[in-house]
């Protein structure tokens, strides 16, 4: 597959109104449809690498260019990269009183392709979903996330996901803080998202039960905000066992 | 910048179209013993009225401006406020069809005929200085329910000793300046009488427009609910905007008898140059409740604090409010509860929005006497400061002389979290629309409590006043 739904060169983010640089010259090429994880110690990067890719206000790229989908999308808004068709599962989804999971999803829906959907057909493709991702039907008439527990707010993200079939989508650390049996609908839910969609994946993670039941095509090793090693799905076997020690200084 | 918004849009100038008021008749500005014998003539009071108008015209020579109280009322100057100006319109008219041209228009505009047509049982407006509408469904006045304007019925020998036993009683003309000033000059407003045991479901709706410039407002609004009966009142209000100050001083006066249960809905959108400076009341008796619900979303700068005295063992107050601060605006508002009886309990929960500079804060007094013991209160207000410049402030009283009562007080004060707006963002929503989204949010719960069409109409002023919020 020669054709990049994601081109990342040289890039170099900090936090606003700070000196603070996290990202040091990050370089990652996703083909369409590819599976990447990115793996790395606490306080590499790895959170900051997924919010400057979806232009985070509250960092300032210094250098380097973002490439999505054939367009340049580096000093791109947030809800510009949204539409285009990039995702991003949060590690702690917040929550958001006012709007009801439901009305947000097809509120969502409707920004991103500009038209207006079925109430009815949306509210069968929804039903499904929940049920697939095995969450309370009641869930969707709630306000977004308010109340929810740490395990449904993560089947939200990954609901939001199926819904909005994004053509590439970042999963920040969407399996921490989940139970066993959590986990495996969050990774059931990431393999209909292959299965249906057939968009590409990057998998923020530092745990690997996650994985288990996906293909990986690459894998990368993110440390002090560069990317110092990469390989394929034997490295994450590799890191499991030896840690991150063989790439810090 | 490409526009967009989730709700439907509202134009802000729906509120300001206004009429030439050359034709009708005016007093002076300013305020004379002269004066408020004009006003008295006028409407043709009888004696005790015409003297209590000028006891509380004394009354408010001999009280002081207040000083060292919420926002500045510099601008306002007694001497250049008209204090009565009768509209154009012969008397009042109990059907849409005799009420002139312009003045209904003024109110088909503001959707008072469609909203009466479909869910009140009774409405009255009023233009001014004076009631130009009023009409109560026929199968509500049929159930003993007496909806009319406080000075017919005041004239009336049914219920002249009810007014004089009740009126500026709960309020006395000393209260402070603006109700010495109200009793004095007060015209238009409503009187309701809810008979024993009478349960009205649909509500009766007050609107209060006033449309020339340069004069006050002073409509009495007064509400005795009688044992084992349910009353909801809804009041609006609105005014075009001039370019010199306009003055409200209007006074409610709730009565709230055993076993009955009053809710009391305010939305006031009055425009940016008027002073606002309301008083509101209600006595609960026993097992009696009083429900506030108010919206707060225009003036220049507002007083208001309606308050409940719990007279009856196991009373109650619910307070609901929500106060809108846009730029130029100083909106002080709050709520007093005075706890006075054996098991009495309040609850008050308030959300307040800044912007642009704006300025709103939340003033609470809580008083429990040593009579009320086994009560309790609980206060939570929280303030939303939409960007750098605008200010929330919450100044909490208590008054606590028993031992035996359980009160809390919750306050939060906060500002438009970054983390929430990136978060809306990435899922492909204007940060426009973010932001305005993050507002409604925030005022819901306490919103969700308006009347319906003013909900929607409080969430179409979020979004009007959220748009272009971002440079």
């Amino acid at each position: 597959m020669d054709e990049k739904i994601l081109e990342v060169s040289s890039l170099e983010a900090s936090v606003k109104d700070e000196e603070k640089k996290i990202l040091h010259g990050v370089d990652l090429s996703v083909g369409m449809g590819e599976t990447h994880v990115i793996m790395g110690p606490n306080g590499a990067g790895k959170s900051t690498l997924g919010s400057v890719l979806l232009g985070d206000p509250r960092y300032v790229i210094d250098g380097g260019k973002i490439t999505f989908d054939g367009s340049d999308i580096t000093n791109e808004s947030t809800d510009k990269i949204a539409k285009k068709g990039m995702f991003l599962s949060f590690q702690n989804p917040v929550e958001i009183p006012g709007i009801t999971l439901a009305n947000f999803i097809r509120t969502s829906i409707e920004n991103r392709t500009g038209e207006r959907i079925k109430l009815w057909d949306f509210k069968k493709k929804l039903k499904e979903t929940m049920e697939l991702l095995d969450m309370d039907p009641s869930y969707a008439d709630r306000d977004l996330n308010v109340g929810f527990s740490g395990g449904e707010k993560k089947k939200a993200e990954i609901l939001q996901l199926l819904m909005l079939k994004p053509k590439l989508a970042i999963l920040d650390e969407t399996d921490s803080g989940l139970d066993v049996d959590a986990t495996r609908i969050v990774s059931k839910g990431i393999s209909e998202y292959k299965k249906q969609v057939g968009g590409a994946l990057i998998i923020i993670t530092h745990v690997t039960r996650i994985l288990e039941a996906l293909d990986v095509d690459y894998t990368h090793v993110l440390v002090d905000g560069k990317i110092v090693g990469h390989g394929g799905r034997e490295l994450v076997d590799e890191i499991n066992e030896n840690g991150f020690t063989a790439y810090e200084n | 910048m490409k526009e967009k918004t989730v709700v439907s849009d509202i134009d802000r100038n729906m509120y300001d179209f206004r009429f030439d008021d050359s034709d009708a008749y005016k007093v002076s500005e300013g305020l004379t013993p002269d004066i408020v014998l004009q006003i008295s003539k006028e409407k043709n009071d009888p004696e005790w009225m015409r003297d209590f108008r000028l006891d509380s015209l004394k009354k408010f020579n001999e009280i002081p401006f207040p000083d060292n109280w919420g926002p500045s009322i510099e601008g306002l100057h007694m001497e250049n406020i008209i204090t009565y100006v009768r509209p154009n319109a012969n008397r009042m008219e109990d059907s849409w069809d005799s009420v002139p041209e312009d003045i209904k228009d003024t109110f088909e505009k503001l959707g008072i005929p469609e909203a009466e047509r479909k869910s009140l049982a009774g409405v009255g407006a009023q233009y001014d200085s004076e009631l130009v509408y009023h009409n109560v469904k026929d199968e509500v006045a049929a159930l003993g329910v007496v909806y009319t304007d406080l000075e017919s019925a005041m004239k009336d020998p049914k219920y002249e000793k009810m007014i004089k036993d009740h009126f500026m009683k709960l309020v006395p003309n000393t209260d402070h300046k603006f109700a010495a000033l109200h009793g004095a000059v007060w015209s238009g407003g409503s009187f309701v009488y809810v008979p024993k045991g009478v349960k009205l479901d649909i509500p009766l709706q007050s609107y209060f427009r006033l449309n020339a410039k340069g004069a006050g407002q002073f409509e009495h609004t007064l509400i005795i609910v009688d044992d084992d009966a349910y009353l909801h009142f809804i009041e609006g209000c609105s005014a075009p905007k001039y370019n010199v100050a306009n003055l409200h001083a209007g006074c409610v006066e709730l009565y709230v008898g055993k076993n009955s249960t009053l809710r009391y809905s305010t939305i006031e959108n009055w425009s940016k140059n008027m002073y606002n400076l309301n008083t509101k009341r209600a006595k609960v008796e026993e097992n009696g409740k009083i429900e506030w619900v108010s919206g707060s979303f225009g003036s220049h700068v507002s007083y208001l604090y309606p308050m409940s005295v719990l007279a009856g063992a196991n009373s109650r107050s619910e307070f609901s409010g929500v106060t809108f601060a846009g730029g130029g605006q100083n909106l002080d508002t709050g709520c007093k509860v005075v706890h006075n009886a054996p098991n009495t309990s309040s609850v008050v929960n308030t959300r307040s929005i800044s912007k642009d500079g704006g300025i709103s804060t939340f003033r609470s007094a809580v008083v429990i006497t040593k009579n009320a013991k086994g009560s309790k209160s609980s206060t939570s207000c929280q303030s939303l400061m939409v960007d750098d410049i605008s200010r929330s402030d919450t100044i909490p009283a208590m008054d606590i002389r028993t031992g035996d009562a359980d009160v809390g007080h919750e306050a939060k004060i906060g500002r438009i979290s970054d983390d929430v707006v990136f978060y809306l963002m990435s899922r492909g929503m204007s940060e426009e629309d973010a932001r305005a989204l993050i507002v409604r949010g925030f005022a819901d719960n306490v919103g969700k409590e308006l009347p319906l069409e003013y909900a929607v109409e409080m969430n179409n002023l979020i979004g009007l006043e959220m748009k272009g919020a971002i440079g």
